[in-house]
């Protein structure tokens, strides 16, 4: 476990390696993810597009494609129990009931063709065994927690009579159906507008407090996660290179990556100035550069960067960051 | 969705009257005399080609001839042969007969086809798959008759296991092969047609979800999996019945069916022309009207497709 | 009536392999979908041998003299159904005419029909395709009509009719048999080409490329022959080289009807034909063009299957 965890963390990823096996070679998808979330806090992890987010998430809920994905490596662990090494039934009595998970396009990830009671009762009658009349019920007191109006004629509506906030909404109904301990979120928000941004995360707030859920937010918006999170893991090619409380990652980051990300906000203050950007672009898989994955694009890189992959330094309060100037850069405030 | 089967149907008039009149033409308004061979060697006598002459309106141009076949057509009278014989009763015979066979075809096509296009689409690359896929493939190249001959010389003559022909009565056991054979090519598109469908949306992201959410495999496949697949593939089947029902002359010919592709066959040699239209007719009316019905199946299997 | 959406795909590797940019696919040369699919299809097994069988049949076809000296049309009523010999590969027909022969020279008639007919129906049918698909409104509006039209029509029933419309005018001569043949194949089949066109038409043309060239103030003339064809094509191709197949099995079946092509121009269909009462006693005379056909027909549906594969981009 890494510095700083708590005793019993609800759900924990552990050096996870994930590798693709494609017809252009083997692309090192996850190269060691650990992190962990316990019951009633939020942990966001921020990342690139590519960084290996979105696979993490899908590997802890068991419904990545393998092939062509392989795990290598790793444990991941609900409750102390290593999911990747019991079988597949029990494997499947976590999946929703213990970890639920939402989605980014929540058009796509219902099924067009049933109501979206439908959706949400299967469960109910399925794996909790509730007659059609109870899960009706509770279906619409779900739609009612997340604040749906007209609950009770949404419920037999189909997906893409809804508008896009209101979906998103009705799929984080469905995935409190079994009462979840752990929510994973991917990208809850990306595909809605601003406004409506504010108010799904505000949900998922609330619903996280009053459940006491560990909420494990996947996201590419630093000001989503500055709302919201308690402590942030940051990617980068499949591996996690930085960990800290929210307030200090923001005030004081511990990565040449995540100083780069915070800089590369535009500020109402710089009018008039150039946007900074990260020079460069985020590493194939299929070839990840030697030593810290990250040194081309580093402006602190040094001969050292290219050779020897930087270890986990720990940076004090549970923060860690695998940078070989780790301790340097926290000392610049 | 009122108002949208009446656009279609006022849609469907000048498809019907086009196609009618087309055939129409060709086989009443070509050049040559209508009645070589009709009285053997000898030209017909002057009374019987006068009366002939009246009788289907020769004399009249053709779009007159058109609308005055077309006005007792909705009247329900299609008419006489030369001989005198109802064009109706004949179509009446035959009509049942082709349908039992489209019907004995789909089934067919519809169980053989799906099964296997879900079993592929579901296990992906492998020895079934490969199997499937070879199979089907001859299946499209073989033209009809070549698979009709085969079997029925293969089962009828040399194994004797089955009647070559098909009885007078045509009953629905009898017309089981002769339905595999119809269907045959059609089968292999299903099957094609099945496996691409399900191998598509086994990716999709709704069935990630299903996955997601902890329901067993069974029901992710039978109920997430299917319903989406089966739309395209149904619609297909539907529309079958109506083109199989017109496209079996090959067939029925093979295997002696007296259904409407034999009567229209004969009819085109013996030059009668009211038995060439009257069936075309139906078959055109037969075929317009599945088809609507197969969109409006559409609107109950998609929920997404609404018709204002 | 609104289209339904095809499922979304899920999660590609693509997304995780950082684009094209870090692709090595040589100094400067650009990928293109075509350059993609010949790369794939050069690989494909069966597109290899399919492709072989139809250089073959061509080669045939152009030179039929180079496979055998014998003369298809010698009639020797002495050697009438004898069996495949060391003489006559494939045995002799009713007439006693040397059946590998005649199916050699019956190459030429068949492939004809075959190539003519889907050239004219891909042609027809894609320029109306396209310009129904462009244009819209009443042009779209006629086209679409017209076309169903022709689809209410059972295929070989207007194939028979127009072909027996032909018989009774006494066509004399192999080529405007042919052309009676290919054409009648051609106007009952071009809907379903013009069809196709026209819905990759209609969803190229909402691409934004296109929208930038109508703003740029291009003529409809060449947006449609600049931008949309050459997007349009893939699906048209295939269904072409589908339909070359599937149109030499219809030309078969109408021969076997009686009302394809007949003496001179002699196909298989027309071999096939003549020799069906003879089924039990001389089966060679049947087998023979039946299992060319057969061959042929599957090489070009193979052909067409590996190029729409190859094509698709969904499967890349």
């Amino acid at each position: 476990m890494e510095p700083g965890a708590l005793a019993d963390p609800l759900l924990e990823v552990e050096d996870l390696f994930v590798e693709f096996r494609t017809r252009d070679g083997v692309a090192s998808v996850l190269n060691g993810v650990t992190y962990h979330v316990n019951a009633g806090e939020t942990l966001a992890v921020l990342g690139e597009s590519g960084s290996g987010k979105s696979v993490t998430a899908q590997a802890i809920m068991g419904i990545l494609d393998m092939p062509p994905a392989v795990i290598t490596g790793g444990e991941i662990r609900y409750h102390g129990e290593n999911l990747l090494a019991v079988s597949d039934e029990r494997r499947n009595d976590v999946r929703a009931e213990g970890v639920a998970i939402i989605f980014q396009d929540a058009l796509s990830a219902l099924n067009p063709v049933y109501t979206v009671g439908f959706q949400i009762e299967e469960q109910l009658r399925v794996r909790l065994g509730m007659s059609r009349r109870e899960a009706r019920i509770r279906a619409v007191e779900l739609l009612d927690l997340v604040r749906i109006p007209n609950a009770a004629r949404r419920v037999r509506q189909y997906p893409h009579e809804f508008s896009g906030g209101m979906r998103q909404r009705a799929m984080i109904a469905m995935s409190l159906a079994l009462d979840p301990e752990v929510l994973i979120a991917d990208e809850p928000t990306t595909a809605l507008d601003v406004t409506v941004q504010a108010q799904i995360m505000d949900l998922l707030k609330e619903i996280q407090v009053e459940r006491r859920m560990g909420l494990i937010l996947i996201t590419h918006d630093l000001g989503v996660v500055a709302e919201v999170a308690d402590r942030i893991s940051v990617m980068y090619a499949g591996r996690i290179v930085e960990h800290a409380d929210a307030p200090s990652l923001y005030r004081n980051p511990g990565h040449p990556y995540t100083a780069a990300l915070m800089d590369s906000l535009p500020r109402l203050d710089q009018k008039g100035s150039t946007l900074n950007t990260i020079r460069g672009l985020p590493p194939s898989l299929l070839h990840i550069p030697p030593g810290c994955p990250f040194h081309p694009r580093c402006p602190m890189a040094t001969a050292r960067c290219s050779a020897e992959i930087p270890a986990n330094h720990g940076l004090g309060f549970g923060r860690t960051s695998r940078c070989h100037f780790a301790e340097e850069l926290v000392s610049r405030v | 969705m009122g108002r949208y089967v009446l656009r279609r149907l006022l849609q469907l008039v000048p498809v019907f009257v086009g196609t009618t009149f087309i055939i129409f033409v060709l086989v009443w308004a070509v050049p040559g005399d209508p009645f070589t061979g009709m009285c053997g060697d000898r030209p017909c006598p002057p009374q019987f080609v006068a009366a002939m002459t009246d009788k289907y309106n020769l004399n009249d141009n053709v779009i007159v001839q058109y609308l005055k076949y077309m006005s007792a057509l909705l009247t329900g009278d299609f008419g006489t042969t030369y001989s005198e014989q109802s064009v109706g009763e004949l179509i009446g015979l035959a009509a049942p007969v082709s349908l039992r066979l489209a019907v004995v075809a789909v089934t067919i096509e519809a169980v053989i086809g799906v099964t296997a296009g879900v079993l592929t689409g579901l296990r992906g690359r492998g020895f079934l798959d490969n199997l499937v896929l070879v199979s089907t493939l001859f299946l499209i190249a073989i033209p009809t008759f070549v698979t009709g001959f085969v079997i029925q010389i293969v089962l009828g003559f040399q194994l004797a296991i089955l009647n070559p022909t098909v009885s007078a009565d045509a009953t629905w056991g009898e017309l089981i092969i002769p339905g595999f054979v119809l269907g045959s090519l059609s089968m292999a598109y299903v099957s094609r047609l099945t496996r691409t469908s399900i191998s598509e949306n086994r990716r999709a992201d709704y069935m990630r979800t299903a996955l997601a959410k902890g329901l067993p495999k069974s029901r992710i496949v039978g109920v997430h999996l299917l319903r989406n697949s089966a739309i395209p593939v149904l619609t297909f089947l539907g529309t079958d019945i109506g083109n199989l029902m017109g496209g079996a002359i090959v067939t029925e010919g093979i295997f002696g069916i007296h259904g409407v592709g034999r009567l229209v066959y004969d009819g085109i040699i013996d030059k009668q022309g009211s038995i060439v239209v009257g069936v075309v007719v139906l078959l055109v009316v037969v075929f317009l009207v599945v088809n609507l019905l197969i969109d409006l199946t559409y609107a109950v299997l998609d929920p997404r497709i609404r018709y204002d | 009536m609104t289209d339904p959406t095809t499922a979304m795909a899920g999660i590609g590797t693509a997304e995780y392999v950082t684009a094209a940019e870090h692709r090595e696919t040589g100094p400067g040369r650009p990928r293109s979908l075509w350059s993609d699919a010949w790369r794939d299809l050069r690989r494909r097994p069966l597109f290899i041998v399919a492709g072989a069988v139809i250089v073959l049949l061509a080669v045939i076809a152009i030179f039929p003299s180079w496979f055998t000296s014998v003369d298809p049309n010698h009639q020797d009523l002495d050697f009438s159904r004898q069996k495949p010999s060391g003489d006559a590969w494939f045995g002799y027909d009713l007439q006693g005419r040397d059946v590998y022969a005649r199916v050699i020279y019956g190459t030429r008639w068949t492939l004809l029909v075959g190539v003519a007919a889907s050239v004219l129906t891909v042609l027809v049918g894609a320029f109306l395709g396209i310009l129904a698909g462009y244009f819209g409104g009443w042009v779209d509006g006629l086209a679409s009509r017209i076309g169903e039209i022709f689809f209410g029509l059972p295929f070989v029933l207007g194939a028979i009719v127009i072909l027996n419309l032909v018989r009774n005018a006494q066509i004399r001569g192999a080529l405007p048999i042919v052309f009676a043949v290919v054409a009648s194949i051609a106007v009952l089949s071009w809907p379903v080409a013009m069809r196709i066109m026209r819905s990759a038409a209609i969803a190229a043309k909402q691409q934004d490329y296109v929208k930038a060239a109508r703003a740029l103030g291009a003529s409809a003339p060449r947006i449609i022959f600049r931008h949309l064809l050459p997007n349009c094509l893939a699906p048209v191709l295939v269904y072409g080289t589908i339909a070359l197949g599937a149109f030499i099995g219809v030309e078969a079946t109408l021969s076997f009807l009686g009302i394809g092509l007949r003496d001179p121009a002699v196909s298989w269909g027309v071999m096939i034909s003549d020799a069906r009462n003879y089924v039990r006693v001389a089966p060679h005379m049947l087998l023979f063009p039946a299992g060319f056909l057969t061959v042929t027909v599957l090489a070009f549906v193979m052909l067409g299957d590996a190029v729409r594969e190859a094509l698709d981009p969904k499967l890349r």
